[in-house]
C-alpha cells in the first residue's frame, strides 16, 4: 500500500502475528470434537483466520488474504452452525492452516506456492460450494449466493460509505482506502455529503462525511471487502454490483456478518494481484524478538526500585564509618546481595518462555504420525507452563521430535499387538517437563514395548560398538542406543531412522549443555529424560582446585566425587591408569597433567576423584580438592583469545579472578588424543 | 607550522610507520613504541588464570571490567631473558586486529615511558636484519632525541594460528 514507513518491520511483526494465529487455528482445530464443536473454540479459530485475511490486505499481500478469507468464509459457515463440523472439514482447514503457514514463510524467502495454494483453494472452493446444497442451515445464506450463477455480467460496483464520526480515532483513513481502490481499479469518489455541525463544536478528530464511490473494470467483491477491512466495524457500507443492464435489488451488508458469496478461484484475477514483495531475509527461522509477559516487567521495576533503596542506604557509609555502624553494613550488603539474585532471577525470567510453544506442535505431529502407522495415541501433556530460556527452547525442538516419532515408531505397538499383550488399544504417549534444582527436566514416555536389551547388544556388537566380551547391565546395554553409528530400526521406516540417529539427539542436547538417558522395561515402556540448564548464560559450576588453580566443573556432568585409595587404582599394560568404582573400571584424568600444571600432590590417595560423565563414557577427573558450588555467568574466551581444548569458557569469580570451565567432553577427548599420541611415540621409539 | 596546525590528529593514516602518538614503554633496555590508539589502558599487574597448553608467552587471562583479556609477556615473546616483575611492570592493555576480529589483549612489560608525536619524517622502514625471527613486529623505527624508539606491529604480537589443534600441542606437551 502506499502508506510509506518502515515498512519491513511491520512486515516482520505480520509475519510473526500471522504465524501465532495459525499456531492457534491449529490447536482449536485439533481440539475440536467432531459434531459438536465448542463455539469458544470455533470463535478463537475464526478470529485467527480474520487477523490473518486483514493483515494481508492491508501489507498487500493479495494472495494470502485471498486464501484465508475462503477459508474464513468455510469456518464463519461451521460457527454459524450453518455447515456441521466434519473430519474431511478440519482436515480441509488444516492443510489450508499449513499452506498459509507456508506462503506465510515464503515472504521471508521469496518461495512461489501458488500451485499449492490455488489447489487448495479449489478444495476450499468445492466444499464451500458443496455446503450450500447439502449444508444444514443453508436457509439464511442462499439470497446472495443462489443468486449469483444466473445474474447478468457484474460490470462494477457502487459502495456507499458512510464512516462512523470515530473512524478517524480507530486510525482508519479514507484516503488512504480511495487509493487502494483507484489502485484496484478506476474509481469515481464523489462526497455524499456531511452531517450539520455548527462550526463552533466542529471537532477535526471526528468524521462527519458521506461518501459514494463507483468502481468499474471487473473488480471482485472480495477486493472491495478486503480494502475496507479494517474500518468495516467503523462504518455503514452499503455494496452493490452494477450489473450488464439489469438493475438488481440492493443487498445491503452490514458489517458483522461477512460476505456469503462462494469464493472465485484465483485464476482470473486482474493485474492487480501483484505478487508480494519477495524479499530475502537473511535470518533464518529463529525469531529475534520477545514478547514478554508485562509483570515479568513490573516486577523487574520494583526489583530495581529496591536496589536504588539499597544503595542509599549503603551510601551513607561512604562518608565518615565508625565501627559502629557495622552490623548496619552487614545488613544493607545482606540486602544487596539479595536484590542482585532476584533481580539476576526476574532479568533471565524475561528470557523465560513457557515450554508449550516447543510442545504445541506435538498434538498434530502425534496425530498425523498416528495416522500413518495405523497406531492409536492419545498425547498427555503435563506441565506446559514450565519456562525455559528462549534460546534452549527455539533448539530442542527439533531432539524432541525425534524422541517423540521415535516412540510412536519404535515404542508404542499397533492396536492388535496391544490388544494380543493385554493393553488398552490405544497407546499412551507422555510429555511431561518440570524443574528440578537449577535445571529442567522433560520427558517423553510411551506404555509400548519397551527396548529389546537383547537386540540391543547383539546389535551394539554387530556395529562395532562394544566388544563380544562386554559385560553390562541391563541400564547401560538400552544407553547404547544413543551411540555414534546404532540404530535400532529394524527396517528404515519413512519416520525414523532417516540416517539421523539417537546420538544426534545426544550430541544436539549436549550442545545445550544437558543431557539425555532412557529408562526401558520390555513390556511397560521407555522413559526418555532430558535434563537441560535453564539458561545457556549460567551454569551451576563446582569449583576444583588444582595446586594453585581453581577451575568450574559443570554440575551437569558430575556423577559424584569419591576419595578412592592407591588400592584401587590399576595400571594397564603400564600406560593408562584405570580404577574401580563398584562395578566398572574407569580411566584417571590427571587435570594437572592434561593442563600442565602443579599439583599439591600426584598421589591418587592425597586428592579427589571427581567422576564426570558425557556422551556416555564415563571418567574420573583427579583434582586435589573441592571448593564451593555456585552459580557462575559464562564468558567466551574466543571473543579476546582463541578456543581451547578442554576448556569451554571462563567465568569471573565473586574475588575478581578469572576462572576457567571445563569442557568435560573437550577434555576426554584430549585425553584420548594424549593417549594415543603417547602410543605412537612409544612405537617410534 | 601552517601545515601542522592544519593537520587533523584522527584525519591521519592508520597502520604503523604512520605519523601520530607513540606511548613508548622499555622492555630490557630497549624503548618501544605503539601508536597511541591502539592503547586501550595501561594497568597494573595482577596474577593471571593461565590457559592450558597456550604458549609459553601466553600468561593467561585476567578480568578487566567483565571482559577476559589474555595476557602475553613481551620478554618472553621476544625471547629475552625473564626478570621478576617489580613495581615498574604494567600492563598495556592494546587492541589488536586480527583474523578479520578485534580482540583485546594485556602486554606485559617493565615500564611506561613517554608519548611522542611523530612526523613522518621521523620514522624510519625497519632494516633488514637477515633472518631474525623478530623483525615481523618491527614496523619500524623512529629517532627521538638522539634515542631510538622501535616501533612495534601489535597486530602480530599473537600469532593464532601458532595455536595448533589438540593433537599438535600434545606431542609439544
Amino acid at each position: 500500500m502506499s502508506i510509506d514507513i518502515d515498512i519491513d518491520e511491520i512486515t516482520e511483526v505480520f509475519i510473526e502475528e500471522s504465524l501465532e494465529g495459525l499456531d492457534i487455528m491449529e490447536h482449536g482445530l485439533l481440539n475440536l470434537d467432531i459434531g459438536a464443536a465448542d463455539p469458544e473454540t470455533m470463535n478463537a479459530i475464526f478470529r485467527a483466520a480474520h487477523s490473518i485475511k486483514g493483515g494481508g490486505a492491508t501489507f498487500g499481500f493479495t494472495e494470502i488474504s485471498e486464501f484465508a478469507h475462503d477459508l474464513e468464509t468455510l469456518l464463519d459457515e461451521m460457527r454459524q452452525g450453518e455447515r456441521p463440523v466434519t473430519r474431511e472439514g478440519v482436515d480441509l482447514t488444516l492443510q489450508s492452516v499449513d499452506c498459509l503457514r507456508a506462503m506465510i514463510r515464503a515472504l521471508a524467502t521469496g518461495e512461489d506456492l501458488s500451485g499449492e495454494a490455488a489447489t487448495l483453494r479449489a478444495a476450499l472452493a468445492a466444499m464451500l460450494a458443496d455446503g450450500n446444497n447439502v449444508g444444514v442451515a443453508s436457509a439464511e445464506a442462499p439470497a446472495a449466493t443462489s443468486a449469483e450463477p444466473t445474474e447478468a455480467p457484474i460490470i462494477g460496483w457502487t459502495i456507499s460509505f458512510t464512516p462512523k464520526p470515530e473512524l478517524f480515532v480507530r486510525g482508519n483513513d479514507p484516503s488512504a482506502i480511495f487509493a487502494e481502490l483507484q489502485r484496484i481499479s478506476s474509481t469515481e469518489v464523489t462526497c455524499a455529503g456531511f452531517d450539520e455541525v455548527d462550526f463552533e463544536s466542529l471537532d477535526p478528530t471526528r468524521c462527519t462525511l458521506r461518501w459514494d464511490i463507483v468502481l468499474y473494470d471487473g473488480v471482485e467483491r472480495e477486493q472491495i471487502d478486503e480494502v475496507f477491512s479494517w474500518a468495516i466495524d467503523d462504518c455503514e457500507l452499503i455494496v452493490e454490483p452494477v450489473l450488464g443492464e439489469v438493475p438488481t435489488p440492493v443487498a445491503p451488508v452490514s458489517s458483522t456478518e461477512p460476505a456469503a458469496v462462494a469464493p472465485t478461484p484465483a485464476a482470473d484475477k486482474p493485474a492487480a494481484t501483484s505478487a508480494p514483495k519477495a524479499k530475502a531475509k537473511g535470518s533464518g527461522g529463529e525469531s529475534s524478538s520477545i514478547r514478554v509477559n508485562i509483570d515479568k516487567v513490573d516486577n523487574l521495576i520494583n526489583l530495581v526500585g529496591e536496589l536504588v533503596i539499597t544503595q542509599s542506604m549503603l551510601s551513607r557509609f561512604n562518608g565518615d564509618f565508625d565501627f559502629t555502624q557495622l552490623p548496619a553494613l552487614r545488613e544493607g550488603l545482606a540486602q544487596l546481595s539479595r536484590n542482585t539474585r532476584e533481580l539476576q532471577d526476574s532479568v533471565m525470567a524475561i528470557r523465560m518462555l513457557p515450554i508449550s510453544f516447543a510442545f504445541a506442535r506435538f498434538p498434530r505431529l502425534v496425530r498425523d504420525t498416528g495416522n500413518a502407522l495405523g497406531k492409536m495415541v492419545d498425547l498427555q501433556v503435563v506441565g506446559e507452563g514450565t519456562e525455559l530460556d528462549k534460546t534452549v527452547l527455539e533448539k530442542i525442538g527439533d531432539p524432541l521430535v525425534h524422541l517423540v516419532r521415535n516412540s510412536l515408531d519404535h515404542g508404542l505397538e499397533t492396536p492388535e499387538e496391544r490388544v494380543a499383550a493385554g493393553k488398552p488399544e490405544t497407546g499412551v504417549l507422555e510429555l511431561r517437563a518440570y524443574h528440578e534444582g537449577g535445571n529442567i527436566v522433560i520427558e517423553v514416555s510411551d506404555d509400548g514395548a519397551g527396548i529389546n536389551s537383547d537386540k540391543v547388544f547383539e546389535k551394539a556388537i554387530e556395529r562395532g560398538v562394544i566388544s563380544a566380551e562386554e559385560q553390562l547391565s541391563e541400564e547401560r546395554i538400552i544407553n547404547l542406543i544413543f551411540m555414534p553409528g546404532f540404530s535400532t530400526a529394524d527396517q528404515v521406516s519413512d519416520l525414523s531412522g532417516r540416517g539421523v540417529g539417537m546420538d544426534v539427539v545426544r550430541r544436539n542436547i549436549a550442545d545445550l549443555g544437558g543431557h539425555v538417558s532412557v529408562k526401558s522395561e520390555r513390556g511397560v515402556g521407555s522413559t526418555f529424560t532430558i535434563r537441560l540448564p535453564l539458561t545457556l548464560a549460567i551454569l551451576d559450576g563446582q569449583l576444583v582446585r588444582v595446586g594453585q588453580e581453581s577451575y568450574i566443573v559443570p554440575l551437569v556432568s558430575i556423577v559424584e566425587t569419591i576419595q578412592s585409595g592407591n588400592e584401587n587404582i590399576s595400571q594397564v599394560a603400564g600406560e593408562s591408569e584405570l580404577f574401580r568404582l563398584r562395578d566398572e573400571y574407569l580411566p584417571v584424568l590427571r587435570l594437572h597433567e592434561l593442563f600442565g600444571i602443579e599439583a599439591d600432590s600426584t598421589e591418587i590417595d592425597d586428592g579427589l576423584l571427581v567422576v564426570a560423565e558425557a556422551n556416555g563414557q564415563r571418567v574420573g577427573i583427579f583434582v586435589d580438592d573441592l571448593q564451593e558450588q555456585q552459580q557462575v555467568v559464562i564468558k567466551s574466551l574466543e571473543s579476546n583469545f582463541r578456543q581451547t581444548a578442554g576448556i569451554s569458557g571462563a567465568t569471573i569469580l565473586g574475588d575478581g579472578t578469572v576462572a576457567l570451565i571445563v569442557d568435560v567432553p573437550g577434555l576426554i577427548q584430549l585425553f584420548f588424543d594424549r593417549v594415543a599420541e603417547q602410543r605412537r611415540h612409544e612405537a617410534v621409539a | 607550522m601552517a601545515t601542522e596546525l592544519n593537520k587533523d590528529p584522527l584525519d591521519r593514516e592508520y597502520g604503523t610507520g604512520a605519523a601520530g602518538q607513540y606511548l613508548t614503554f622499555m622492555l630490557a633496555g630497549e624503548e618501544y613504541g605503539v601508536e597511541i590508539l591502539k592503547v586501550q589502558e595501561i594497568k597494573g599487574w595482577d596474577r593471571a588464570t593461565p590457559i592450558p597448553n597456550a604458549p609459553e608467552y601466553v600468561l593467561g587471562v585476567l578480568n578487566l571490567r567483565g571482559a577476559v583479556v589474555p595476557i602475553i609477556d613481551l620478554r618472553c615473546r621476544f625471547g629475552i631473558e625473564q626478570v621478576p616483575y617489580g613495581p615498574t611492570t604494567v600492563v598495556i592493555v592494546v587492541k589488536m586486529q586480527s583474523e578479520e576480529q578485534e580482540r583485546t589483549v594485556g602486554v606485559v612489560v617493565d615500564g611506561v615511558a613517554d608519548v611522542y608525536r611523530l612526523e613522518d619524517s621521523d620514522i624510519q622502514p625497519p632494516p633488514e636484519m637477515g633472518d631474525s625471527a623478530h623483525t615481523e613486529f618491527v614496523g619500524g623505527l623512529a629517532t627521538v632525541e638522539d634515542k631510538m624508539v622501535i616501533l612495534l606491529e601489535v597486530d602480530r604480537l599473537i600469532d593464532f594460528k601458532d595455536m595448533q589443534p589438540v593433537s599438535a600441542q600434545a606431542s609439544a606437551a
